[in-house]
């Protein structure tokens, strides 16, 4: 139990030093703010992924709804953000200046009360964590209560997902409908749009992507973490020990849905929009490939699955505007057919080995294997 | 070794060679003199847009894949027969237009995410782009930050006005208020019954629809429902209409959705030729879906048909299905997407400049002889003077033209008394 003492063991620390050199220096460095840009939006992703990691890589709840979480905390940020842009003097041909465009489109003539409170950013910071918290302690514990897992609690995440998009696409008069919330311009007088503000929003980004893998990391390696696994594997087991399996798997829920909501968040300050297109049932399916493709069991792989598999996404559409998505799609298909365990699999499998044997060479052995066995991604 | 070089030396080819190499110098002379008048890239591109010596590159933004691309690549097809012919009669400025296509995948961000490309990167020097409202919503603050030029053919709501985009198809008064005016005056029609698709554009449209019936026609509007993007069921919309027995049902369901409505329309014994029906969100292409024998009829008002005679419509169809297919049909957007190259090349020209400042500026004026919808002007807020048209559905999905305005329509994006 080495291991346990140290906050990463040494694969870990190795993704941890190469994900901080690639994120802090080696991209700002040489890319341009644009492409910097596109990798922040990449990253809002990898925030869901981590989430993933937690809730299905480890606790084993597959999660198909986690655009709700994402859109809702898009949303309370937007919501900020689009009030500060529509200020009176922005929106003087509407009928009704200083609400929002999309309000004055459909007739509603003052500002809804549930708006109100999002005119302070310290609430909607909140907001931002409270709400889909909240949200997902109620879903949470109306089915692990009741032990709904599994499949069923899969397809009920779907269904809360496509609800709220028809929610969302139909109260269009509150919530902008179809077209989303746009145009969105500062944030507390500091305008998020021009170059600098850009490349400031991507570090903010990335500290708190960092500061999300150490609140991530720190659970796993707790008691706390190892519940979660054994529940994964064997889950009466877990209940016959007298754990109440509900409560951690709410937790992880949680957890999931905060790291979503952080992630919307920043996707709404970064690239200046929020619409329902991140709510629904697709992309939801889709931040469950990006952590599959990355390997929903490690931290790293799954980071490293959302930023490459948007990457892909973009070059590739920017390559074959026809064809991109089948090309996508045999991507998909390929990773999991090929490698179950995704990218960190592979790097686990052929990789790894190389440089553990590099290391034991010089080092005696101090027992790293036993504790890689101990600590690595279980088989499934 | 020395043998073959000997060969190498000897080899008559080496001549031939010889005299292509001291052709060389000729070759850079061409362009330059078929290009005699082109005026130097440093003067005509002084922000650092994607023109050089014998190229400028512009941007097309449409959805490829996804649920819109099967009304947008209409436009897709329509603006590379548009530029392909500038190309054919000598290009821009002397410069031949090259152009880079991204696929905004029917999904509003990515649009946002390739305009954004398509300026930073490419520096292009304008965007044929959007088709829905919400990807130009998604589109515009981009297009405002990074200042390019979008040229938007869709009909749309109106309520929008920018320095960075020309709108080549009309608002939604042009649209609407002379085909009530018309349907009113021909049906003596009284009470209508308003179905839309629920977002804002049949929103918008339908408000600006309801004063005009309740202010200027002193009728009524007995219905006004919205059924959700996709929906199919019209049941019970269909059953409201037999209870009110309006005058005119009035429509601006979009996409899918129109296939099924207009069949359960029909299922229901509604039959178009004596229950008027006037519809502005159904063009040839949406009728290609539908089927003519379901619509056949029905009343749409719109600003080109393919069946328009006019000379200049008789060498575009042609030409349109000659590159893309004896079976394609052209309907409203494709002929308003054929206009963005043109107006751009016709303004850069006036202009002399492919700044886009400048471009913005000689903007209003700017006319187009060539359209197949017959005239288009541009008027100083970034719309497009144009007539507003009536025709009839028929059997073999084309429109019959029952009614044309006299003159051009102005564009008015905030029309006053609509609000």
């Amino acid at each position: 139990m080495v291991i346990n003492s140290r906050f990463f063991n040494r694969s870990e620390l190795m993704g941890f030093i190469v994900l901080a050199a690639v994120l802090f220096v080696i991209l700002p460095l040489t890319l341009d703010v644009f492409r910097l840009n596109l990798v922040a939006k990449y990253l809002t992703y990898a925030f869901v992924a981590l989430g993933l990691v937690l809730c299905w890589g480890y606790g084993g709840i597959l999660s198909l709804g986690q655009g709700v979480f994402f859109g809702l905390g898009g949303y309370c940020m937007a919501m900020f953000l689009k009030l500060e842009a529509s200020s009176v003097e922005n929106t003087k041909i509407q009928s009704t200046p200083g609400i929002p465009d999309f309000m004055d489109w459909n007739q509603i003539t003052s500002l809804p009360l549930f708006w109100q409170p999002f005119h302070s950013l310290t609430f909607t910071i909140l907001a931002i964590i409270l709400v889909p918290g909240i949200f997902a302690l109620i879903i949470g514990t109306a089915m692990f209560k009741r032990r709904v897992g599994g499949t069923y609690f899969a397809i009920i995440t779907q269904a809360v997902a496509a609800i709220l998009t028809i929610l969302i696409v139909g109260q269009q008069g509150y919530t902008g409908g179809i077209n989303g919330m746009t145009d969105l311009r500062t944030l507390k007088g500091w305008d998020i749009r021009p170059d600098h503000a850009k490349v400031i929003l991507y570090f903010v980004e990335v500290v708190l992507l960092f500061a999300c893998i150490g609140i991530a990391q720190f659970i796993r390696l707790t008691k706390l973490g190892r519940i979660l696994v054994a529940m994964r594997e064997q889950e009466d087991r877990v209940r016959f020990s007298g754990y109440s399996v509900a409560n951690f798997k709410i937790f992880a829920f949680c957890m999931a849905a905060v790291f979503a909501a952080i992630g919307g968040a920043m996707f709404a300050l970064n690239v200046g929009f929020m619409s329902p297109s991140f709510v629904g049932i697709v992309p939801s399916i889709e931040m469950v490939i990006y952590t599959a493709v990355g390997g929903r069991m490690s931290i790293f792989g799954a980071i490293w699955g959302a930023i490459l598999v948007n990457f892909a996404k973009t070059s590739l559409s920017e390559s074959f505007p026809q064809l991109w998505l089948f090309g996508l799609g045999g991507l998909f298909i390929a990773v999991v057919l090929a490698f179950p365990n995704g990218l960190s699999g592979l790097w686990a499998d052929y990789i790894q080995p190389h440089i553990d044997r590099l290391f034991t060479s010089r080092k005696s052995k101090a027992g790293w294997k036993d504790n890689s066995v101990a600590d690595g991604a279980p088989a499934e | 070794m020395s043998d073959e070089a000997n060969k190498g030396l000897l080899s008559p080819l080496r001549r031939k060679l010889l005299m292509g190499m001291a052709a060389v110098p000729a070759i850079t002379m061409l362009p330059k003199a078929s290009f005699a008048q082109a005026p130097a890239t440093s003067a005509v591109n002084t922000t650092g847009l994607a023109v050089t010596d014998t190229e400028v590159t512009v941007g097309i933004l449409h959805s490829a894949t996804g649920t819109m691309a099967i009304s947008e690549t209409g436009s897709i097809e329509a603006e590379k027969l548009a530029i392909e012919q500038i190309n054919a009669m000598g290009g821009v400025l002397g410069r031949k237009i090259k152009f880079i296509q991204e696929d905004g995948a029917s999904d509003w961000p990515t649009f946002a995410e390739k305009a954004k490309k398509l300026l930073v990167n490419d520096k292009v020097a304008a965007i044929m782009g959007c088709w829905t409202s919400a990807s130009r919503k998604a589109v515009l603050p981009v297009m405002e930050q990074y200042n390019g030029m979008l040229y938007y053919p869709t009909f749309y709501e109106g309520l929008e006005q920018s320095k960075n985009v020309i709108y080549t198809g009309q608002e939604a008064t042009q649209q609407i208020l002379a085909g009530l005016n018309w349907i009113a005056k021909e049906k003596g029609a009284k009470s209508f019954f308003f179905i839309g698709s629920d977002y804002i554009w049949p929103r918008t449209s339908n408000k600006i629809a309801r004063k005009h019936v309740e202010n200027v026609l002193k009728g009524k509007v007995v219905g006004e429902e919205y059924y959700a993007l996709g929906s199919t069921q019209f049941n019970s919309v269909i059953n409201k209409i037999k209870l009110t027995k309006p005058d005119v049902i009035f429509t601006d369901v979009v996409g899918g959705s129109n296939v099924a409505f207009y069949k359960q329309l029909k299922a229901a014994g509604i039959d178009l030729s004596k229950q008027a029906l006037l519809t502005i969100s159904v063009t040839e292409d949406e009728i290609d879906g539908i089927g003519g024998e379901n619509i056949a009829g029905a009343y749409a008002c719109m600003k080109y048909f393919q069946s328009l005679d006019n000379p200049n419509n008789k060498t575009f169809v042609p030409a349109f299905k000659k590159m893309w297919g004896e079976k394609t049909v052209i309907g409203d957007v494709t002929q308003a997407a054929y206009l963005g190259p043109w107006l751009w090349k016709l303004t850069v020209e006036k202009a002399g400049s492919f700044d886009i400042d400048k471009i913005a500026a000689a903007s209003p004026g700017v006319e187009f002889k060539g359209a197949p919808e017959g005239y288009v002007r541009i008027h100083e807020n970034h719309h497009l003077w144009s007539k507003t048209r009536v025709g009839r559905a028929k059997l073999d999905g084309q429109f019959e033209l029952i009614y044309e305005t006299a003159d051009l329509v102005e564009p008015d994006p905030f029309p006053k008394g609509y609000q």
